[in-house]
């Protein structure tokens, strides 16, 4: 397929539609409007069904029923929608449902602003709902990576009947870029014998469900939940990286920072400087091991993010205290430049931070 | 030439066809040759990437912009300008304005189409035919009558502005200059211009119909594709 130019809300769309989705449901909320509105156009089309729900509570719980009934399904908002989904996200993880959460990142805290931000960060990996459950979240740096990313998502969500989120800030929804639909690795994908969709007669009623009445039975459920979360943790780790077996210092972003960073790495390289890169692309799980590669004489580790400081704690995990851990970061709708990043790594460089 | 072109330039089209990139580079270019001109920004459907975000610059370059009467970027309100009524009214100003995606953003025009008169006004249909949605002559037909129904006004003119941002080469142009072309036909409106990035345009040939206009991008981040 040729390259097409979309926008980024609408590829995911685009996307959702090539992988299979047939349903969401969600409420309009800027800066992800785009992917509804596009969703209420094509889903008639393909035989599917769009819904905007009267509120994200009602529309994650949509996503729970669809899920259960074992069909491919979607919802998408930003921030402060993501708030309000909470409840049905850890409903979701409990049951062990496969679905797509889309969040579209805007400022915070509260309404904040319609400008792109990354300040979801512990909400997405730390989850935002009650109990001890993970979300599988996928970071897209640009379009084609993000088309890529919805596609895969729905396979590991089926894969290991767990909720997969998209955490992209606004840039991401935003910005058009030109795009390719293509397929991922092919999966082995275990067949919904849990989904109530008819008993036909055949065998007993499947349940859906998130509630345990026995402590034995709950505590079992959440061993089995933390096996799968370790399986995850082995299997769907992804992360670039650029020039850690010889950087002075080491940049760590994601998202759309990683690019403003990569901009400053190609102007610090063509003044000598030694800069590399870690890009984490799943958030969780986290690329911990990835930071084990980086030589022993680098100066520093700089995280850069649109937030006052959340991913940098997974950097300090990551390094053990091996290297010391600064941090850049811009809220409310300002985005870090290169020339930010420049200035900051220099002062590493000559120690004056 | 743009000197040719009516006093009121109004620049519509299918979001992310280039309106904005085009309004702002028409802009300038006019601002080089005439005193008085106007950039308006109508646009309340897109949030990022509208031509308010650079009202300093293009002051620099000799263009007053009017946004919405709601300062700050982080506004996604419908609201428009009264300043607008002046340079639209006032006959000595020469204006450029960047309307909003597709027909929804394209129906704002009708509250001053007490002011567009048939002979008075250019309206020009932004076209990239790497957009899905206005890839066929039969959907960029469809999205052209839907924008002149909502706005009450009529397309005078089509600009070739096919694109892939940064990695645009010539072959993108000329695949959009044959959809252009049979648009064209189809509804009898004459191809205005055929922009794209500077490199881009010297490697197209002199012989296509309408105006090459080489443009930069005003827009987009240096880290941006």
């Amino acid at each position: 397929m040729a390259k097409v130019l979309m926008k980024g809300n609408e590829a995911i769309g685009a996307a959702a539609i090539e992988a299979g989705c047939r349903y969401f449901f969600g409420y309009p909320i800027t800066p992800q409007s785009e992917l509804p509105e596009y969703m209420a156009r094509e889903l008639p089309k393909v035989g599917g069904v769009f819904l905007q729900a009267e509120s994200e509570i009602a529309a994650i719980n949509m996503v729970y029923g669809a899920a259960g009934a074992g069909a491919r399904v979607m919802t998408s908002s930003s921030s402060p929608g993501i708030s309000l989904k909470q409840e049905g996200i850890s409903y979701i993880a409990g049951a062990e449902l496969p679905c797509l959460i889309v969040n579209i990142m805007r400022g915070g805290p509260g309404l904040g602003s319609i400008l792109p931000s990354q300040t979801d960060y512990f909400q997405a990996t730390r989850g935002g709902g009650n109990g001890d459950y993970r979300l599988v979240v996928l970071a897209p740096s640009n379009v084609q990576e993000l088309v890529d990313l919805v596609i895969e998502g729905f396979d590991i969500a089926d894969q290991y009947r767990n909720p997969v989120m998209i955490l992209g800030d606004g840039m991401i929804g935003q910005m058009m870029e030109p795009v390719e639909l293509r397929k991922p690795k092919q999966r082995e994908l275990p067949p919904k014998d849990w989904a109530t969709d008819g008993t036909k007669d055949k065998r007993k009623p499947n349940i859906i469900n998130s509630l345990y009445l026995a402590a034995e039975e709950l505590e079992a459920h959440n061993q089995r939940l933390q096996e799968k979360y370790k399986k995850i943790m082995e299997n769907e780790v992804k992360v670039e990286s650029y020039n850690i077996e010889d950087a002075d210092v080491v940049i760590a972003a994601y998202g759309t920072i990683s690019r403003i960073a990569k901009t400053a790495i190609s102007q610090l390289e063509k003044e000598g400087y030694k800069v590399g890169l870690i890009r984490p692309i799943t958030l969780w799980p986290y690329p911990y091991d990835e930071f084990e590669k980086i030589n022993d004489k680098c100066k520093g580790i700089l995280t850069v993010e649109m937030n006052t400081g959340q991913m940098v704690d997974d950097v300090k995990i990551a390094v053990k205290g091996k290297f010391p851990v600064y941090f850049h970061g811009r809220t409310g709708g300002m985005v870090p430049t290169p020339d930010e990043i420049i200035d900051k790594v220099k002062k590493i460089y000559g120690g004056e931070i | 030439m743009i000197l040719e072109d009516k006093r009121i330039r109004i620049i519509v089209g299918h979001y992310g066809s280039g309106k904005s990139e085009f309004s702002i580079n028409y802009a300038v270019k006019l601002g080089q040759k005439k005193d008085k001109v106007v950039l308006v920004d109508l646009d309340i459907v897109n949030l990022y990437f509208r031509s308010r975000e650079k009202e300093e610059e293009l002051k620099k370059l000799g263009v007053k912009l009017i946004g919405s009467s709601i300062k700050g970027l982080g506004a996604d309100l419908p609201a428009v300008s009264a300043e607008i009524y002046g340079p639209i009214q006032d006959e000595s100003f020469d204006l450029v304005i960047d309307v909003g995606g597709d027909p929804v953003g394209a129906r704002v025009l009708g509250m001053y189409s007490q002011y567009f008169t048939k002979g008075n006004y250019d309206m020009f249909f932004v076209l990239n035919a790497n957009r899905p949605e206005t890839q066929t002559v039969e959907k960029a037909m469809e999205y052209l009558k839907k924008i002149e129904n909502a706005s009450r006004l009529k397309v005078t003119g089509i600009v070739n502005n096919t694109h892939l941002l940064k990695s645009t080469t010539y072959k993108d142009v000329l695949k959009g200059q044959t959809l252009a072309e049979e648009l064209s036909h189809q509804l009898n409106i004459p191809i205005k211009y055929v922009s794209a990035l500077e490199h881009v345009a010297k490697d197209l040939p002199a012989n296509l119909t309408g105006q090459i206009f080489p443009i930069k991008l005003y827009l987009r981040e240096e880290w941006m594709v």
